[in-house]
């Protein structure tokens, strides 16, 4: 008999898939590229950011798109000392929900700065672009702090 | 028709952080053997339908679903269901089956093994693909920018997120199957460090490797079956948008809606076990359900004592029936969600017969 | 895909890579914990004696764990068998080749592998083959500690008999 032993192996499993957007995730994911960003408008008239397909109130299809700003207020806040290797900062950095200028909904996004005691809850961030857009939510690089 | 259901036997395995070697079978047949003979029957032959909960990407082993089957005895075949959910669906699933009339009694079980992997970063993949899975947020962080909301409007304090862990502990240290127990107070817990701000590790359920099962039936069943059996006299679950800036997040919309339709609001009952993965989500889950002063809550410890991701919810229900078969309870409410911040809640009714 | 020169976005990249410490098992890590000694090994069901290969802690027919492990013979049967004539990504083995379900002596399920050493045309259930390992000094927690199974001249067993000789290799 062969002492029970704990086998372990250290292993990846990648789900390599292409995802189609749709018209809707299709054309904000468009307008990152172009440094724009894209929100529709709810039944309830509010401006959703990033657009949803579907209104979750009514159900209905959103069509109506608006443009937003790329700059907004922190609503809520946390703060990552010890980021995960999967996230998308090597160093601390705040995840946050923004509402952007023009957008009643906010966005959760992350925000990178050396003044952690900046990042409170209606303190103003924009974006961050990265250097060549492709399309993709890192587009923002981060959100950053807005000068006072 | 109106047929009612009855829970007549519930076993859970210890939490432990690392359940070493033991696979998804290995885990699940001692807590089968268990059901079994609180029932006096001798494998899943013996009842009409299995129904069963757990994600394969908490351990990263395709198919563990299926291979799980391996633990029941499936020759001649039987009639088996996965939900890709907590088991507190699969047991919504069985109850369905029972209603329809499809079968008279059912096997539940759940199983977690999310020590293989990293649970929180699992997690976000369940998030929209689009926006949020690309991001890698973590469920962690999320429920800390929810706790920091509630934080922010005044609705709790960091005194209350503490009382909550402080009492899951006290609670939890009569509970040999929990993970985390002891005597804190509050003051010694706040002086922890935050862990992702405003949450400190104590605030966070940990991470945990195990096993639940439950057998229901009608109620005739369980008179031929002569064991001790609790009504399951009310199910019912709501979720809300997967979209996180479009929830309120310092309440409980979809569980207010399940309290409604199941008539809880101001009504007695003797117990409460929530399924409250952080300690800001049992506040808000307490004030949506408006519990009252009489209900003790989380008798077991909850999860923050210990958490089975995909069985903690079945073994909610379970707390509760061992709770009224020992007598200690007449009326009693259990709660499973599942999703990111509370988006999806059920709430079960189980009351002495 | 390229979205650079896309005007419209339709479709995204959105790979997923979680990194996992894979753990066997309690019965798959004793049997490959006897592989590595260069043994095959099953486990018997303490109530209807079927002997599983690989083992996984359970009898999938009754529903109870396995305990007691037996040691099982180098010799197989093939209880069914294809000929791979397409190249499948990732794997060195070139086509055309044999992937059988084996039955080992002494087992009463069958595994999936590799036979070689054989022509493909002549490969027939009810064949009988053994195990050809791999040296000593490469055996590891694996199944390719036998690189292959190849034809032995040996009577072909009958197939209501597949899956229920004793570790002898006769007739139960």
């Amino acid at each position: 008999m062969v002492k029970d032993s704990l086998l372990q192996k250290e292993y990846e499993l990648g789900f390599t898939y292409t995802r189609s957007t749709g018209p809707v995730v299709g054309k904000f994911l468009t307008g990152l590229k172009n440094r724009q960003i894209f929100g529709n408008r709810a039944s309830d008239g509010r401006v959703i950011v990033p657009p949803m397909e579907y209104d979750p109130e009514t159900f209905r299809p959103l069509n109506d798109f608006v443009q937003v700003s790329d700059a907004g207020v922190i609503e809520s806040w946390c703060w990552v000392s010890k980021p995960r290797s999967s996230h998308p900062s090597a160093v601390p950095f705040a995840w946050a929900m923004i509402k952007l200028d023009g957008a009643d909904i906010s966005m959760i996004h992350h925000i990178v700065t050396n003044e952690q005691n900046r990042v409170v809850t209606g303190a103003r961030v924009k974006a961050l672009w990265i250097d060549q857009p492709v399309g993709f939510i890192s587009d923002i690089r981060c959100f950053v702090l807005e000068e006072d | 028709m109106n047929i009612d259901i009855c829970i007549v036997a519930f076993s859970q395995s210890a939490c432990v952080a690392q359940a070493g070697a033991a696979n998804e079978v290995e885990l699940i047949m001692p807590q089968l053997e268990a059901v079994y003979g609180q029932v006096g029957i001798s494998n899943a032959q013996d009842v009409d339908f299995v129904c069963s909960g757990s994600c394969d990407y908490l351990q990263g082993a395709a198919f563990a679903f299926v291979a799980g089957v391996d633990a029941l005895g499936a020759v001649p075949p039987i009639q088996e269901s996965h939900v890709e959910m907590d088991a507190a669906w699969a047991l919504y699933e069985a109850v369905l089956k029972i209603r329809m009339g499809h079968a008279e009694s059912a096997l539940v079980y759940g199983f977690s093994k999310s020590s293989p992997g990293e649970l929180p970063v699992v997690l976000s993949q369940q998030l929209d693909p689009y926006y949020l899975a690309p991001q890698w947020i973590d469920s962690i962080s999320l429920a800390a920018l929810q706790a920091r909301l509630m934080l922010d409007k005044g609705i709790i304090k960091a005194s209350d997120m503490a009382a909550v862990v402080a009492s899951s502990r006290r609670c939890a240290m009569d509970n040999d199957k929990a993970q985390l127990a002891g005597q804190f107070s509050i003051s010694d817990l706040l002086e922890e460090p935050e862990y992702v701000s405003p949450l400190r590790k104590a605030d966070c359920s940990p991470i945990s490797d195990g096993a639940s099962a439950m057998i229901i039936c009608t109620r005739s069943k369980a008179e031929e079956w002569q064991v001790p059996f609790v009504r399951l006299s009310g199910i019912d679950h709501r979720i809300e948008t997967h979209n996180l800036g479009m929830r309120d997040l310092t309440t409980s919309h979809s569980t207010r809606l399940v309290a409604e339709a199941l008539s809880i609001h101001n009504s007695s009952l003797d117990i409460a076990e929530l399924y409250a993965p952080f300690s800001h989500q049992q506040i808000i889950l307490e004030q949506a359900l408006e519990l009252q002063a009489e209900t003790e809550i989380n008798p077991s410890g909850g999860v923050l004592a210990g958490n089975l991701m995909m069985a903690s919810g079945l073994s909610r229900v379970g707390e509760v029936f061992n709770r009224i078969v020992a007598g200690e309870a007449e009326r009693g409410l259990a709660h499973a969600t599942s999703g990111p911040c509370l988006q999806h809640n059920l709430l079960a009714i189980l009351e002495s017969v | 895909m390229d979205n650079k020169n896309k005007e419209v976005i339709d479709a995204i990249e959105a790979p997923i890579y979680l990194k996992y410490k894979f753990t066997a098992g309690l019965a798959p890590a004793r049997f490959l914990s006897q592989l590595k000694q260069g043994v095959l090994t099953g486990q018997r069901c303490p109530k209807c004696d079927n002997v599983y290969v690989p083992p996984r802690g359970s009898c999938p027919a009754c529903g109870v764990a396995t305990e007691e492990e037996v040691v099982l013979g180098d010799k197989a049967t093939v209880q069914s068998f294809t000929i791979v004539s397409i190249p499948i990504p990732g794997n060195p083995i070139q086509p055309p080749y044999i992937v059988a379900n084996l039955v080992p002596d002494g087992a009463n399920i069958s595994f999936i592998h590799l036979m070689s050493e054989c022509v493909n045309e002549e490969v027939r259930i009810g064949q009988r083959v053994t195990a050809i390992w791999k040296p000593r000094e490469e055996w590891d927690f694996a199944m390719d500690n036998i690189r292959y199974f190849k034809p032995l001249d040996e009577p072909d067993v009958p197939a209501e008999l597949i899956g229920h000789l004793s570790v002898n290799g006769t007739e139960n």
